[in-house]
């Protein structure tokens, strides 16, 4: 691996520049063909019914009225899904109980959560496939929901699910809901804490909040008469789609065809199944292809938010302010099935620090509410909420000035995370001099004109990011253009970082590199398009494939000037004989002579990026002002520093930034899933769910920092996460300046402000 | 969805024979955006749609010192009337509040009435100008104080067979002045957490108030008329210490729930402070409107 850390900073001709995206203009004509555009012959439409219960035994499910009422091809319920066996399979984005990846999209005998498909059918339009919903008669004994940690975790509980065992620090535990309890342990807090001059301890409630993507899931899948399946869908995973499916299905894995449709949006929520399997079941019944989009309705009943939960943090500090020891206890709400990204948050949760004795133990737990999925640094945001509050309150007790605090405990080159590896080459400290040398860090606040409230806050962020793999095939055309197939769908433009990335290489203008993302059996294997992993590692594959093609280009150069290929130099898109100087040709021109050299020259890079993504940290500033009457917070001035190791494309890196730091701020004030005793979600509508709109944010600045990541030969670092990690956070700590008391939970929307206003009046501390 | 069918009469006859027909299993249509959103969401089934925006009586808007607002008539064509916006300020504030841009383009303050939304923004403004429902049905005209007209969440006094027709609105006296606000968390496209519309008529001293109304939204049943609140300022100096009594008042006749949108005890503050801020601006109306 090329290492940039100790060579001078590189030049670039294309990587950092800001072209047009090369599907730009399908976007803005409408062209680009999502999900629920997908047209075939003899097409039919296929409707969910889904629990009204959040645990309930289905007694009795009866189809019958239903199959046969005019329009309707087929219909099936779990009876119709291949059973399968208890058995734990690595299922790509999680290890999981294959009994359970088979109920999640299809109830057998139980449902486990609101809207858990417990039976489908498909009709010759959607109008008629959902009045033949209301044809099924089902027979439900419901029973206890469970839906809080206390509920859950109490010695009593109700169990969700009678197979589960529980990993409790390596004992196997059952019957339990508590799927995995983790510790991590280095040094001696308690003996720290005991000599710190300061300790402080607090505890967090989070709660759940969706990825909010405006594209509902949509899958469409053809069983064709030789068994052979097609699926369409909307995913940011289209080889983990391909070999869950099949698992699911019992399908040899290369009978199964994924085509990813353009992705409108995912954030981590569109990596998991949830309808393929059951349009494929639909599609085997009619003999049609059938298509499935859910309603939004159904998108927050029955896809994954990112798990709400508890953490309590502690730290303790010295005389000077130096972290001496630090310990947490995360508790995640897994949704009905295990898999709540413990681990990101264990790794995250104090990971911009240097923490000599620490200790975390981190708490997995199913409740009856839809299994959550990964959510844009998956678990981080919610730990983080609680680590850089707590700090951000240390500051206050202590009368350290906040920055002063970080830049004194800032995690660097060598640091040990708290929970093993070591850190390289990192940004942590660049951020943080970014953003205290930001025109926003030194303005001050200013004076509301009426009475309003006004404070800052300030608070990091961290996101490892992936590698993974990855696979690129280029070809170059007699023209001098390349085309570059890939496999990862583009939800953050990274059609144009990868193919901006090979342009480099070639020392081409980046559109003349086209880039298409294509189905499973039309490019190599490639891991999911997440985990801030795919400008990075399929970057790599694509620099690899264009050296390929280069160095293929020089031997056919060879022949043409009768020398040794390495007598052919390739630099600034020129190809040149060493030897004979005059012999060059530019990459252009080299292309149209490779027909009479040996044929066409296409070549697949093929990457497995190993350990870390280099690590990206932020550290993001905020100013809010609080309406004390009403408790409504206005967001007035946000700035995001963020390390991208090098900005291939600055323009979208700074939108990873902004996109990010909405997102955080809309946990931070408003988004939650409101939920009803027995596990209903009473806010499913993006009325009432409140994401932050265009009139709720100031335009976001985002300052690029780039210490070059030793792990990519241009330096790059996946970036796409760790912008929602800081927001909630420094929007809290904003909050706590303004109004002289804090909040200790998720969202701080204004009634909870309010409450906390007058909690103060009355002498009273959230805490 | 059920099919339904769509009818599009020519006049109030029609329609009200239509709707008498089908009773509950047809609904009144101007621009659909609540009934076609609720059909959609299951929330009831229909067998006919009874599109409004044919009839003139229905989609007239006439000013002529008092305003006749047709039930069909979209809430842009009410902001964007130069002299209807300069004569009913407060009107203005709900019919540019409701929804988006996009919505204002369809949605009429009449079917704002008539969906009977607790939170409806467009309710209590017409409340506080002491407006008249005028409803056809199969036995004629009848005419209603607004207030009467809801009568429950979702629910109004309409009959088998009966049409909101318009909505009369008086002239606006002399040192007249209103005005409407909501709370939502964000900065658009949301349901009011508590809304209040204010009006007040100075006395020829243009400082005491003659007579004034306060109605509240989202903390009851029904958009309420706050009786005693408005009762209590007439006579009253136009201060900022009546306006804040008269928000204690306000208070204790809203009877809120705790739900998504907000708690309960949130929103009898909101009641408090909004009934505040809206008279100021009442009172600055009625200043200038002499």
């Amino acid at each position: 691996m090329t290492t940039t850390a100790d060579r001078p900073a590189q030049e670039f001709k294309v990587v950092g520049s800001r072209p047009i995206r090369h599907d730009g203009v399908d976007k803005v004509l409408g062209r680009a063909q999502y999900g629920a555009d997908l047209k075939l012959p003899g097409l039919i439409h296929g409707a969910v019914l889904r629990s009204p219960y959040a645990h309930a035994v289905i007694k009795r499910v009866d189809v019958s009225r239903a199959e046969a009422a005019t329009g309707v091809f087929a219909a099936i319920t779990g009876d119709d899904m291949p059973v399968t066996a208890p058995k734990m399979v690595d299922m790509v984005e999680e290890v999981t109980n294959l009994k359970w990846s088979s109920q999640r999209v299809m109830a057998h005998g139980k449902a486990v959560y609101r809207g858990h498909p417990v039976a489908a059918v498909a009709a010759v339009d959607q109008n008629t496939a959902l009045e033949a919903l209301k044809l099924i008669e089902v027979e439900y004994e419901p029973l206890q929901a469970v839906i809080s940690l206390e509920d859950a975790m109490k010695p009593d509980a109700v169990i969700i699910h009678d197979d589960l065992e529980g990993d409790h620090l390596g004992e196997k535990v059952s019957p339990t809901n508590v799927a995995e309890h983790t510790r991590t342990e280095f040094g001696d807090p308690e003996a720290a804490f005991a000599e710190a001059a300061h300790v402080i301890e607090r505890t967090y409630t989070i709660a759940r909040a969706h990825q909010g993507y405006i594209e509902p899931h949509s899958s469409t899948a053809f069983w064709s008469p030789d068994d052979k399946l097609t699926v369409w869908t909307t995913t940011q995973a289209p080889f983990g789609v391909r070999s869950n499916v099949a698992t699911v299905l019992k399908l040899p894995l290369s009978d199964v065809r994924v085509v990813p449709m353009e992705i409108g949006g995912g954030f981590g929520g569109k990596i998991g199944l949830y309808m393929e399997p059951l349009a494929a079941m639909l599609s085997r019944k009619s003999g049609r292809p059938v298509k499935m989009t859910m309603d939004r309705k159904s998108v927050f009943d029955a896809t994954g938010p990112g798990p709400g939960g508890q953490v309590t943090a502690k730290i303790g500090v010295d005389k000077d302010g130096k972290i001496v020891a630090a310990t947490a206890d995360i508790r995640y709400m897994a949704g009905a099935y295990p898999g709540s990204s413990i681990s990101a948050a264990t790794a995250g949760i104090f990971a911009c620090y240097k923490v000599p004795n620490v200790r975390i133990d981190a708490y997995d737990v199913v409740i009856n509410m839809s299994k959550t999925a990964a959510y844009r640094a998956p678990g981080t945001p919610q730990a983080t909420f609680a680590s850089e509050s707590l700090i951000s309150e240390l500051c206050e007790t202590i009368g350290m000035d906040p920055m002063e605090f970080h830049l004194l405990n800032a995690a660097e080159e060598g640091t040990r995370r708290p929970d093993g590896p070591v850190f390289p080459r990192i940004g942590n400290v660049a951020c943080m001099e970014a953003i205290r040398d930001s025109d926003h860090f030194k303005s001050d606040l200013g004076e509301s004109s009426d009475g309003k409230l006004r404070g800052r806050g300030l608070a990091t962020g961290y996101w490892n990011g992936g590698g993974n793999r990855s696979s690129v095939t280029i070809s170059v055309n007699d023209d001098g253009v390349v085309s570059l197939v890939e496999g990862n769908p583009d939800i953050g433009g990274t059609r144009t970082t990868i193919a901006m990335q090979a342009a480099e290489v070639f020392g081409l203008p980046a559109h003349d590199v086209h880039p298409t993302v294509v189905d499973t059996d039309s490019v190599g294997y490639n891991d999911l398009t997440a985990g801030s992993r795919t400008t990075y590692a399929s970057g790599q594959a694509a620099i690899e494939a264009a050296k390929q093609v280069v160095e293929e280009i020089k031997k056919r150069m060879a022949m043409i000037w009768e020398t040794e290929p390495e007598n052919v130099e390739f630099e600034a898109s020129v190809f040149q004989n060493k030897v004979a100087p005059d012999q060059r040709l530019t990459f252009k021109e080299a292309a149209g002579k490779l027909g009479q050299t040996g044929g066409p020259v296409s070549k697949t890079g093929t990457v497995n990026v190993r350990g870390s993504g280099g690590g990206s940290f932020a550290a993001h500033l905020v100013d809010v002002e609080v309406d004390q009457e009403t408790g409504k917070v206005q967001i007035l001035r946000y700035t995001a520093a963020q390390d991208a190791g090098k900005a291939v494309h600055p323009s979208y890196v700074e939108g990873q930034f902004q996109g990010g730091a909405a997102q955080g701020i809309g946990w931070a004030l408003n988004e939650e899933y409101y939920t009803s005793p027995d596990g209903v979600m009473q806010n499913s509508s993006f009325l009432d769910y409140r994401m932050p709109t265009a009139l709720d944010l100031p335009m976001i600045d985002a300052i690029v920092v780039e210490v070059p990541n030793t792990n990519h030969p241009f330096g790059v670092r996946g970036i796409g996460e760790t912008s929602i990690v800081p927001p909630a956070p420094a929007v809290g700590n904003a909050i706590a300046d303004a109004i002289g008391t804090r909040l200790y939970q998720t969202p701080m929307n204004p009634s909870r402000i309010m409450e906390a206003l007058a909690n103060k009046r009355n002498g009273k501390n959230g805490h | 969805m059920h099919p339904f069918t769509y009818v599009a009469p020519r006049t109030l006859d029609e329609a009200v024979a239509v709707l008498e027909q089908h009773g509950e299993r047809a609904r009144p249509f101007a621009g659909g955006t609540d009934v076609l959103v609720q059909l959609r969401g299951g929330r009831f089934d229909l067998d006919a749609i009874v599109d409004l925006k044919g009839v003139p009586e229905a989609t007239a808007l006439d000013l002529n010192g008092s305003l006749r607002i047709g039930a069909a008539v979209p809430c842009y064509r009410i902001y964007e009337d130069s002299a209807v916006a300069a004569a009913f300020p407060g009107l203005i504030d709900a019919a540019s509040l409701i929804g988006g841009i996009q919505i204002q383009s369809r949605a009429s303050l009449g079917g704002n009435l008539c969906n009977a939304s607790p939170s409806a923004d467009g309710i209590c403004p017409l409340i506080v100008h002491s407006t008249v429902a005028v409803v056809q049905g199969p036995q004629g005209e009848r005419r209603l104080p607004v207030e009467e007209f809801c009568t429950a969440p979702g629910a109004n006094v309409l009959g088998r067979g009966e049409l909101l027709v318009a909505l009369e609105v008086p002239a606006p006296e002399k040192g007249f002045g209103a005005a409407y606000q909501r709370f939502i968390p964000r900065n658009e496209m949301d349901i009011a957490v508590a809304g209040v519309a204010s009006a007040l008529t100075l006395s020829e001293d243009r400082a005491t108030i003659a007579s004034g109304r306060i109605a509240l939204a989202a903390v009851g049943p029904t958009p309420l008329f706050a009786a005693k609140a408005s009762a209590f300022l007439a006579g009253k100096p136009a201060t900022p210490e009546t306006f804040a009594e008269a928000g204690e008042i306000a208070s204790t006749e809203a009877a809120p729930i705790g739900d998504m949108r907000g708690t309960a005890e949130h929103r009898i503050e909101l009641v408090k402070v909004l009934t505040r801020r809206t008279l100021a601006i009442a009172l600055e109306r009625a200043q200038s409107n002499r």
